[in-house]
């Protein structure tokens, strides 16, 4: 009786004509939607199974399909509007939570859209990238705030272990569990070949990418699924995970479904046993806990690796990015309410956290006050979608930026925003092999590569323009933003002027 | 001499491959005239089930069974790629009968046909590589 | 260096085998060949598909023009060798030239055999089907209202029938075996074919042979009458060994040869269907008359003419046949004491014979999708355990194999 409620969002619209029944698109489809009807010898559609992913759109030869969304709506409601309608008959039919996948989705501000970037003309000139050395390399780590000298003079140039990146990007933390082990070898190899870091997330490093050590950044989440002295020697830094932009407050959540085979025995968990990560660490109940376990976690690796602390941006992220700054942690993420997941409780994900230009602005601001400013690195994520963003992000203050939605669409994701079902029909949010092997990690690879080779070119034509050669010199430059459509209190928060001032 | 080699671990069984070896054999320009309502005959052809599959076409052998075995002469060799003169062939199948592989099949109107490395149509290089969307066929050296 | 002289008693595709044998190990060796019909190469069993229509007398060159010039052979059309001395090392033809060589190919071939019958003499329409000058004859003779009469329904006899089907008024095939295609078909499968041809309008006596024949009667040997107007003899073929038994050379039924396709006699080789030799899939010695076989004995005798090494050690009777377009394809041998593994489905018939752990045979009637992997496990006399011949059974495929089998022929790996 309940399906009769929902409608289903989406149709699937053939165009006859065009289709030569070649049941790709039958095929192709974890979700069934499309069948060949021997008698008719027709293809025929259940849009009711139907969830956008596209891949059908994508693969058919004779370009015959396309989705659309179902005009049949409800009666016109600014207040009611049909998701949230639809939302309620969900849970009369459930009695459970919601539970979505990727970002926020709501058409809250996206402060990136509404900031704009300084060129350089008459006054000062521009550099051309394509002539002149432009340096887009960056280090993370603890930075010294002045100069020391040995006792013969020469600069003391020990400094604390450092994050060496050809370009301030690199792949935010994707748990294999949530996504592919194709995915993850994707990720591992385009970030070998770029020289910079993918993040194993909080399903522990599986053996096989032991080998790309060098390029990772191994996660310690509150569940600790995977973390043993290897795994934390393995990588070239350990990232704690204390919030994720897309739940903050909460822990995270693996159905037992996709804790299978590899899965199961990289997370050191039983087969079939939901993945619960704990709302907090069981043993970080203070400031004063969080920096013991970064010691802790430095004693392990030798005092060689920089220790992370992941925290989703939330009302009082200043003083809680300072606190950190003191806890001896050598950088700190801060992940915004725009991040995306494999799966969390829609209400959260659509309520809960801050943008991350305000957090990252008043982060760098509340550093800088209080002379902390080199204590840490700071890398921010949470929606990255373009180079212009990353220089955007870097000019309010960040040292680099985290990307997972963007590495994603990278890798074929349509942004169905149906991770949570496990049927991935690009092979990427999915544990099934037949899935799986959509995501051709050579394909994979390939596309990172050059998604991130691109964007460093923007990034070098967008600081060419203003005039600025090196990251560095772009780092918290807010003179070359502007803000537009903003209030005042914005700008203020966000420490930029507005256009035309 | 560059062959057609498929990994199977990358194979979807999707047979994008035969209607794409189909429609460049066809000799018609638009794929939804070429293909729409006909029964296809692929001259590479996908085998497996749901966990593994993989598509199977002539391998060109540098020793062909097929060449030494056909009665009329209509299969040879040209520069190491296995041809077929479909002129000349007058449907025994006995070609059928000796490849250890089952690369060869009947086309249209009984004669014989395998892949000839779209050599000879207007594709100009492998359409079964072009069209497969997970790089699970290779056109190259090995 | 002495140019070696080759010489290839034959025309066929054994001699075109040979001729491409030595030429891919010795460039500036002299071949002559001595052929006997006065036609550029062509294969015999194409003339059944002359006489339907399928192919002309230009496609059905088994060569290019060229060939005999691009492969440097000089070929003496319209003669036949009469002698063969060992010891000289020559041959005689029946022009009276006289032939050296330093290493001979016989690729004679066979000849067909005409039953003596009582009065077969005073039939005036009176045809063999063996070359392409007996399809011609055979093809003006015919008129719409012939009445063929075919004696022998084996695999020439049939293709002649369903090359003038359609053509003529009425064709009767009558063979002393009870059943069709006795050479290669078990009553139950022979019974399918026959049924099929049946339906095309072709008449079956079986079981039956010809008393006498009185201008356009044949009496039969249980006493029925047919009327003709065409006698077609399809009999069977006897090998051409004449010219090797006189040399003193082995023969059996034909003429024995080695894997290297030697002779008994030094430097004399031979390769066709006048040889004999061991079938692998039941390891007795047959007369193997097939296209495939042909050819590759031809090249193997060449290569080892040349001073090369080859060898041909795993022969098997194949044939491949189709009538009115239902196929049958048959490989290997079987005993009565094979297992056997039959299946009916959708009209089509399969059976698969084993062995000794082995493949050592089968027939396939209508589906014969991928029967070159059965014919392969019989010639490599795979063991079945290695592979899941479970799934193999019910449908050739190399998903039967194993993943590294697979690797190495799809995948080019090791």
């Amino acid at each position: 009786m309940e399906k009769y409620y929902i409608t289903p969002e989406f149709e699937v619209i053939r165009n006859q004509n065009r289709c030569i029944a070649c049941r790709v698109c039958e095929r192709q489809c974890a979700n069934e939607v499309h069948t060949y009807d021997v008698d008719g010898k027709i293809m025929l559609s259940d849009e009711a199974k139907c969830v956008n992913c596209q891949r059908c759109v994508s693969l058919c030869p004779t370009h015959a399909l396309k989705i659309v969304k179902n005009e049949c709506s409800f009666r016109e409601n600014a207040n009611w509007q049909s998701d949230t309608i639809k939302e309620i008959y969900k849970q009369a039919t459930s009695g459970g939570v919601l539970l979505s996948s990727m970002g926020n989705p709501k058409p809250l501000p996206v402060y990136w859209d509404k900031i704009l970037i300084n060129a350089s003309q008459v006054t000062n000139p521009s550099i051309d990238p394509l002539r002149e050395p432009m340096e887009t390399r960056v280090f993370l780590g603890k930075k010294p705030d002045s100069i020391t000298r040995k006792p013969d003079g020469s600069i003391d140039t020990t400094i604390a272990p450092q994050l060496e990146l050809t370009m301030p990007v690199m792949f935010s933390a994707m748990s294999y569990g949530s996504i592919s082990y194709n995915a993850h070898e994707s990720l591992a190899r385009a970030a070998r070949e770029l020289g910079i870091y993918y993040n194993t997330g909080e399903g522990g490093l599986h053996e096989d990418f032991y080998c790309y050590g060098e390029n990772t950044i191994v996660q310690v989440a509150s569940g600790r699924f995977g973390v043993h002295e290897d795994y934390l020697n393995a990588g070239a830094a350990i990232e704690i995970k204390m919030g994720q932009g897309a739940k903050p407050g909460i822990g995270g959540h693996l159905p037992g479904a996709k804790i299978v085979g590899e899965v199961s025995r990289t997370r050191m968990i039983p087969e079939g046993s939901d993945a619960i990560s704990p709302a907090p660490h069981h043993d970080i109940y203070s400031i004063e806990d969080l920096r013991q376990l970064v010691y802790s976690l430095k004693e392990s690796s030798q005092y060689k690796k920089p220790v992370i602390v992941k925290v989703a941006a939330v009302h009082n992220i200043a003083a809680i990015a300072s606190g950190i700054a003191r806890s001896g942690a050598d950088i700190i993420a801060i992940d915004g309410f725009r991040g995306g997941t494999g799966a969390a409780p829609t209400r959260i994900r659509d309520n809960v956290g801050i943008p991350i230009e305000l957090a990252l602005a008043a982060v760098d601001r509340r550093l800088r006050d209080e002379g902390i400013r080199n204590n840490v690195s700071l890398v921010v994520g949470g929606s990255i979608r373009s180079a212009s963003d990353v220089v955007k992000a870097i000019a309010l203050g960040a040292d680099a930026c985290y990307i997972a939605t963007s590495a994603l669409l990278a890798l074929g994701c349509h942004l169905c925003r149906t991770c949570q079902t496990g049927k991935c029909n690009w092979g990427i949010a999915t544990q099934r092999p037949e899935l799986v092997k959509r995501l051709n990690p050579d394909i994979g690879s390939e596309r990172l590569v050059n998604l991130l080779t691109a964007w460093r070119h923007e990034v070098k034509e967008l600081m060419g323009g203003m005039g600025i050669n090196s990251i560095e010199a772009l780092r918290g430059n807010r003179l070359m933003l502007r803000g537009v459509g903003l209030t005042e209190k914005e700008l203020e928060i966000l420490g930029i002027s507005h256009a035309g001032e | 001499m560059k062959r057609i080699y498929v990994d199977e671990k990358h194979c979807l069984g999707c047979h994008l491959c035969e209607y794409n070896c189909a429609y460049a054999n066809s000799g018609i320009n638009n794929m939804v005239k070429a293909l729409k309502d006909k029964t296809i005959y692929p001259r590479i052809r996908v085998e497996g089930d749901e966990k593994i599959t993989y598509a199977v076409s002539c391998r060109h052998c540098t020793d062909p069974l097929c060449v030494k075995s056909c009665i009329s002469g209509a299969l040879s060799i040209e520069n190491g790629t296995i041809c077929i003169d479909h002129n000349k062939c007058v449907g025994c199948l006995t070609c059928i009968l000796v490849c250890p592989y089952g690369a060869v099949t009947t086309g249209e109107g009984g004669v014989v046909q395998k892949c000839e490395l779209c050599l000879k149509n207007a594709s100009g290089a492998p359409a079964c590589v072009a069209g497969c969307p997970n790089r699970a066929i290779i056109y190259e050296e090995r | 260096m002495d140019v070696k002289k080759y010489v290839i008693i034959g025309n066929g595709t054994a001699a075109i085998g040979c001729i491409e044998g030595i030429r891919s190990v010795d460039a500036t060796g002299k071949i002559t060949v001595i052929s006997s019909e006065n036609r550029h190469v062509y294969c015999r069993p194409l003339i059944s598909y002359l006489l339907e229509g399928k192919t002309d007398t230009e496609k059905m060159k088994y060569r290019p023009d060229d060939f005999y010039e691009k492969n440097d052979c000089n070929v003496l059309y319209g003669k036949r060798a009469i002698s063969l001395n060992s010891e000289d090392k020559t041959v005689a033809m029946d022009d009276g030239e006289t032939l050296c060589f330093d290493s001979l190919c016989v690729a004679s071939g066979s000849s067909p055999f005409v039953p003596p019958m009582e009065g077969m003499d005073k039939v005036e329409k009176r045809f063999s089907f063996m070359t392409l000058d007996d399809a011609l004859s055979l093809e003006k003779a015919i008129t719409p209202d012939s009445r063929v009469l075919i004696i022998g329904a084996g695999l020439i006899g049939l293709k002649c029938a369903e090359g003038i089907s359609g053509k003529v008024g009425s064709i009767t095939v009558c063979d002393l075996a009870e059943r069709v295609l006795s050479s290669i078909l078990d009553n139950e499968c022979a019974a399918v074919v026959q049924k099929h041809l049946e339906a095309h309008g072709i008449t079956f006596m079986l079981g039956n042979s010809v008393s006498k024949f009185d201008d356009e009667t044949a009496y039969m040997k249980n006493g029925e009458d047919i009327h003709f107007d065409i006698l077609v003899t399809a009999v069977g073929v006897r090998p051409n060994i004449a010219l090797i038994k006189e040399a003193g050379g082995a023969c059996g039924r034909a003429i024995t040869v080695s894997e290297k396709m030697k002779t008994s006699c030094d430097d004399i080789y031979a390769a066709g269907d006048c040889t004999e030799s061991v079938d692998v899939s039941s390891g007795s010695v047959k007369v193997m008359a097939l296209m495939p076989n042909a050819y590759m004995q031809g090249h193997c005798a060449g290569v080892n003419m040349a001073g090369g090494e080859s060898v041909f050690d795993n022969a098997i009777p194949m044939n491949s046949i189709g009538f009115f377009g239902v196929h049958i394809m048959s490989a290997g041998s079987h005993t009565d004491d094979s297992e056997i593994y039959e299946e009916t489905k959708d009209g089509s018939v399969k059976k698969l014979f084993m062995k000794d752990g082995m493949l050592t045979g089968f027939v396939l009637i209508g589906d014969v999708d991928k029967a070159g992997i059965y014919t392969d496990m019989i010639r490599s006399r795979k063991s079945i355990s290695e592979i899941d011949f479970d799934m193999l059974k019910k449908k050739p495929s190399l998903y039967a194999f194993d993943e590294e089998y697979r690797g190495k022929i799809l995948g080019g790996v090791g």
